[in-house]
């Protein structure tokens, strides 16, 4: 139990006494995993406003793929990507392997089917006359769009609460496609791994209580918007 | 009712209320765009970053700025021992600041190390598995190999020693006695030089370990396994380095040592051009004059001695695999 003490004490001698290595850990996780929740929300709103609102042959497969993906293993999007991006794979001429751009893309992988499938479900559990209404008030499509994902802010700031926290805390395709090298590709999670592998346990009961703060604060930062929101 | 809805847009009617959500919406969508963007570009800083960060701090020791070589990414596939005990920490920073080269280290079982050569995904290798860099050799996948370093192996256990092999000389012995002692054995089983060297020595005794109740498979790395064993009061073979790195957490004992059989030999390989066109044959070149050269073998001599008592690999440039035996 001193172990996990000792690990908080060394956190936050890691943030006080401004070591770079652990403050470029930090960060790269923010931005890695802040880029690909991004991304992955300019994508996965619109397609998942497009499924709850439209009807075509095939959506039920499309709409059981998108629920599949919300529960699909990190590790093996992290084994495809790296497949694809190796130097003899399809993708190998752009060189991304190992930089934080690989890790970007299997985190948006990651993401994209969480945001698609939140954004999907709070859009048709809207009450279905309010499209009627909105269109009977003359709005084209786009205003009706913009108007029902308005109603749904507050199960959309869930979505990407739900795909930051699930690309921020995964480590099997970070791991595979980032390569946790230092000072480039290193982040939270992978570094806790690292440091248990390496039998430092207080060092790595940092990085954990870091990373567990840092979900915390980006978290409760979206709270607060999404419950400022809901009073108004 | 179609009709209507009609009459009421073509009147005007209420719209002007609608059209008031749309300048947010186009600030909201531009904001993402800009915010995006900006992380994005971020995203680029870490990865160029270090060049710049260890010319500055290493500019107050040595005044020379690392010279800048047209393809400076080298991917080395190293043994994890290298990464767990902490030495490439220290080499990887050296070379860069010489060379200019930026080395990306993917610590990865020998096995896999080599597999990686095999399809041209790194560059340059440092394995310690002899046989299996012999194939690797004889079937052209490599272009040089040059012997860079050696520790050995030992059996570690728990200290009450329950199938009493402490005061064996032998390794083979040892690990017959833990057989027919049934005590909980555990093996890497990731095809990792430590575990090719595990099988091994099985092999010599005569014994298939696989299956038995007291053999179990990890599938992970070496301080990964060590730790397990310790947990659960079983032995394992580990490299020393490793070992005496991460010793401080462990409740484990050297019980076997000794044997030429558990000698363990780092070589590093170059691994042949005509693999991929991307392979980075000149930074693999310079990688490995410098883990062979005079200065960095006498870091590898001194790496641990302060913090372990005891260096934790032994420098063997120049050598031959023959002479080490004879050891």
């Amino acid at each position: 139990m001193e172990l996990v003490f000792e690990g908080i004490g060394q956190a936050f001698w890691l943030l006080v006494s401004g070591d770079t290595a652990a403050w470029r850990v930090i960060l790269l996780s923010l931005m890695v995993s802040g880029s690909a929740t991004l991304i992955s929300l300019c994508i996965g709103v619109p397609a998942g406003t497009w499924l709850a609102l439209s009807r075509f042959r095939g959506r039920q497969v499309l709409v059981s793929l998108v629920n599949t993906g919300m529960g699909s293993p990190p590790v093996v999007v992290g084994l495809i990507v790296t497949i694809l991006l190796w130097r003899s794979g399809p993708l190998g001429i752009l060189g991304l392997l190992y930089t934080p751009y690989a890790m970007v893309i299997a985190q948006f992988i990651i993401a994209l089917p969480l945001v698609t499938g939140f954004t999907m479900a709070s859009i048709q559990q809207l009450d279905p006359s309010l499209r009627l209404q909105i269109m009977a008030l003359g709005a084209s499509r786009w205003q009706m769009v913009w108007l029902l994902l308005r109603e749904t802010r507050l199960p959309l700031l869930a979505a990407v609460m739900a795909g930051f926290g699930a690309v921020i805390s995964e480590v099997g395709a970070s791991m595979m496609v980032g390569g946790n090298i230092l000072n480039q590709t290193r982040v939270l999670t992978t570094a806790t791994v690292m440091e248990v592998g390496k039998g430092n346990f207080p060092l790595a009961i940092a990085f954990g209580f870091i990373l567990m703060v840092l979900v915390y604060l980006v978290n409760s930062l979206l709270t607060h918007v999404q419950q400022r929101s809901r009073t108004r | 009712m179609s009709k209507q809805i009609l009459s009421y847009r073509q009147a005007g009617g209420n719209t002007p209320k609608l059209h008031r959500h749309f300048p947010p919406h186009i600030w909201g969508i531009a904001a993402t765009v800009l915010v995006l963007a900006l992380a994005i570009a971020g995203c680029s800083s870490p990865a160029a970053s270090p060049t710049t960060t260890s010319s500055t701090t290493t500019i107050a020791v040595a005044t020379t700025t690392p010279p800048k070589p047209a393809n400076p990414d080298i991917i080395l596939a190293s043994t994890t021992s290298t990464g767990d005990s902490g030495l490439m920490d220290v080499l990887l920073p050296i070379f860069q600041q010489k060379t200019g080269y930026n080395v990306k280290p993917i610590y990865v079982g020998s096995g896999q190390a080599m597999t990686m050569g095999e399809k041209g995904e790194a560059d340059v290798l440092l394995v310690h598995a002899p046989d299996s860099e012999v194939k690797f050799m004889e079937a052209s996948h490599g272009v040089s190999r040059k012997l860079v370093m050696h520790n050995d192996f030992v059996i570690v256990g728990p200290a009450s020693d329950p199938a009493r092999i402490k005061d064996v000389k032998s390794a083979l012995d040892a690990m017959k006695k833990i057989a027919a002692a049934s005590v909980l054995f555990l093996s890497r089983s990731d095809n990792s030089g430590t575990n090719q060297l595990e099988l091994k020595v099985w092999k010599a005794v005569g014994i298939d370990p696989k299956g038995k109740s007291w053999y179990q498979e990890t599938g992970q790395g070496m301080g990964a396994t060590l730790n397990v064993a310790s947990e659960k009061g079983a032995y394992t073979i580990t490299d020393r380095a490793t070992y005496l790195a991460t010793k401080k957490n462990l409740s484990l004992d050297i019980l076997g040592q000794g044997d030429p059989i558990l000698l363990n030999i780092y070589h590093v390989i170059e691994v042949n051009s005509n693999k991929s066109t991307k392979i980075n044959a000149a930074g693999a070149r310079a990688f490995a004059d410098f883990m062979v050269s005079a200065e960095t073998q006498q870091t590898i001599g001194k790496y641990g001695v302060d913090k372990y008592g005891q260096a934790l690999f032994f420098p063997d440039a120049g050598k031959t695999e023959a002479e080490l035996g004879s050891k």
